[in-house]
């Protein structure tokens, strides 16, 4: 039968035309799929150019010491980033202090010390507590964490530092509730879940063999852990670590609602602050200006500056780890 | 003998503080984490009642709803995930099938995991400066396409996972039989890793029905039931961050139970995505 349709021209010119026509989907539909890729591609360029253009009339206004300058007044159409850029790095820096030692411990935890049948169900906990969209953070921590941590935090540590020479100055009152440090705090409970399933993803990549050498040998599990599975791990854990604090630095919701929007820089942590994006999420709609607009877009464009930075120095290490997991 | 007993006990002591500390580790994180949600049934629960559904959020010291809010992040969450979808999916095709290892894959995809954890109230100003500005006023397809940013990268990065773990004997198998690689992928690839991609759209619609900051200035906000998308829009998680900031106890209430539906929603979708991805691997 094949040999006859070889000797038949019109069975194979009609090959032909279905070939042709096979081959000319294929090449709409790779076009399709490489035109998707490049819009991908073209999102991220609008997003520079367009902060670039909306950022350029403050710019060019006030310059370089914009970055620098702490007085942001509306009426006198001031502004400066330094209050804001100060509280989105205190409030991250709080945030990881507090979530990667914890983060890491729930992981070993999870790896090495939980019982298998609980191993599981706590895991998936995690993972699902990761999702909690961060406004469900940022209104429990204005309704709930506030009022406590004002009463049974804030009260007794001014009263013991006050008259210790630094640490007094660092927890000074009045106990607003909210404050820098409640927004470091309500980050470090949200990105928590985060790193504890980054780390534990990772951890669990640790070889057995490794692991049970080190065992053999007579290590206790606090040696197995420090010398062998971490260090091991320890791309993995550092990269998962910087991508929450890309999260941290860039998130709205969680920080906006306590972190009290003051444009004033205090040393005491207990007083109100702002972050970068609490400044823009409370800011935009209101502002009517044009300068005032350009300089809240200024703004952005240095919050995705530097969340740019540290997550693409994650993605750097968590590639390089891929690349090793993969030989 | 003395000396490695006094090291022997100095490890064992050594390794007991750090289990007690791992342990406590995980205590204090599930304990604050039990808390939240624990705050978030009473409060919540407590404020539900039937006219959530069916009133618009009304004026402090008035009663009523969540229906237009609903109504509003229901709409643009479906737009935003029927527009995305496409685009991440065939991006997420280019990376696993056409341009594995192409030099521009590799942009791509470094591009696209940026996007993927990007400061959402950033990709909103960029939302506000090409359609805000330019149509004048807010509008419900802004706030489409500002969820729409979000939506891209995560199904890209979903597709092309899924894609990869596709094995290659089926598509040399497909490709074998004579099919040109478009027929491949449609009628085979996509088949054997569509459990995988809808997970992927599923996560993706958790993601974006709580997102709030890139809402405020493209969807705005509304008072009024609405669903003209030319016209500012309400949304579940504008609608709580207005009430909760505002000092009225009963809009406080309406915020807790507004919270209350988006953990439900986004915990309910998770576990579905969940529950699909174990299939998969069975």
């Amino acid at each position: 039968m094949t040999d006859l349709a070889l000797t038949d021209t019109a069975a194979l010119s009609v090959r032909a035309e279905s070939a042709r026509r096979a081959g000319n989907g294929d090449k709409r539909f790779r076009l399709l799929a490489l035109g998707a890729a490049l819009l991908v591609m073209l999102i991220f360029a609008g997003v520079i150019a367009s902060l670039l253009i909306g950022a350029w009339p403050a710019l060019s206004t006030f310059g370089l010491p914009f970055v620098w300058t702490e007085a942001w007044s509306p009426t006198r159409a001031q502004f400066g980033a330094l209050a804001s850029i100060y509280g989105t790095l205190v409030t991250s820096l709080i945030a990881m202090l507090v979530a990667v030692p914890v983060g890491i411990g729930i992981a070993i935890f999870l790896t090495e010390l939980c019982p298998r049948h609980l191993r599981r169900p706590i895991g998936i906990a995690i993972e699902l507590l990761a999702g909690v969209p961060s406004i469900i953070y940022g209104i429990w921590g204005l309704f709930v964490f506030a009022p406590w941590f004002q009463e049974h935090v804030q009260q007794p540590v001014i009263n013991a530092f006050a008259d210790v020479p630094v640490l007094g100055s660092l927890f000074a009152g009045p106990p607003y509730g909210i404050g820098v440090i409640t927004g470091g705090l309500i980050l470090s409970i949200m990105i928590l879940p985060f790193i504890s399933a980054v780390t534990r993803d990772v951890l669990e990549t640790v070889p057995a063999v490794l692991k049970e050498a080190a065992y053999g040998v007579g290590c206790t599990t606090w040696e197995v852990m420090w010398r062998v599975a971490i260090p091991f791990a320890r791309a993995g854990i550092v990269g998962g670590a910087m991508l929450a604090l890309g999260r941290a630095l860039g998130e709205t919701m969680a920080v906006t609602f306590v972190i009290g929007n003051s444009h004033h820089i205090s040393a005491s942590l207990f007083a109100p602050g702002t972050s970068i994006s609490a400044t823009i999420a409370n800011e935009f709609t209101e502002a009517t200006d044009a300068i005032y607009t350009s300089s809240l877009i200024s703004l952005g464009l240095l919050l995705f500056v530097i969340t740019f930075i540290v997550l693409a120095c994650a993605q750097m290490m968590l590639r390089q780890l891929d690349k090793q997991s993969g030989t | 003998m003395n000396r490695s007993s006094s090291l022997y006990i100095r490890r064992r002591v050594t390794n007991s503080v750090f289990i007690a500390l791992s342990l406590a580790a995980a205590l204090f994180g599930l304990v604050w984490l039990a808390f939240i949600l624990g705050a978030l049934l009473t409060s919540g629960v407590a404020a539900l009642s039937p006219t959530l559904f069916t009133e618009s959020t009304p004026p402090p010291g008035m009663a009523g709803g969540l229906s237009n809010a609903i109504t509003g992040s229901v709409m643009m969450s479906v737009g935003a995930v029927l527009l995305g979808t496409p685009i991440g999916l065939f991006a997420g095709t280019y990376l696993a099938e056409y341009g594995r290892h192409a030099r521009l894959s590799y942009y791509v995809r470094f591009i696209n995991d940026i996007l993927l954890s990007a400061p959402s109230i950033v990709t909103g100003l960029f939302i506000y400066e090409i359609i805000v500005v330019r149509m004048g006023h807010f509008s419900g397809w802004a706030g489409i396409a500002s969820l729409m940013v979000i939506v891209i990268p995560v199904v890209v990065r979903t597709t092309e996972n899924m894609l990869l773990l596709v094995p290659n004997g089926l598509r040399e198998a497909a490709s074998a039989l004579g099919a040109p690689m478009n027929f491949v992928i449609q009628s085979v690839t996509w088949r054997a890793a569509r459990a995988g991609i809808v997970t992927g759209v599923l996560l993706a619609v958790a993601r974006i029905s709580g997102e709030t900051a890139p809402l405020l200035f493209t969807a705005l906000g509304n008072n009024n039931f609405s669903t003209d998308l030319n016209q500012p829009m309400a949304s579940l998680p504008g609608v709580i961050y207005t009430f909760a900031t505002g000092p009225y106890e009963d809009l406080h209430k309406l915020a807790w139970a507004g919270a209350l539906l988006i953990t439900a929603t986004v915990l309910t979708l998770s576990i579905i995505a969940r529950l699909l991805e174990g299939k998969k691997r069975n």
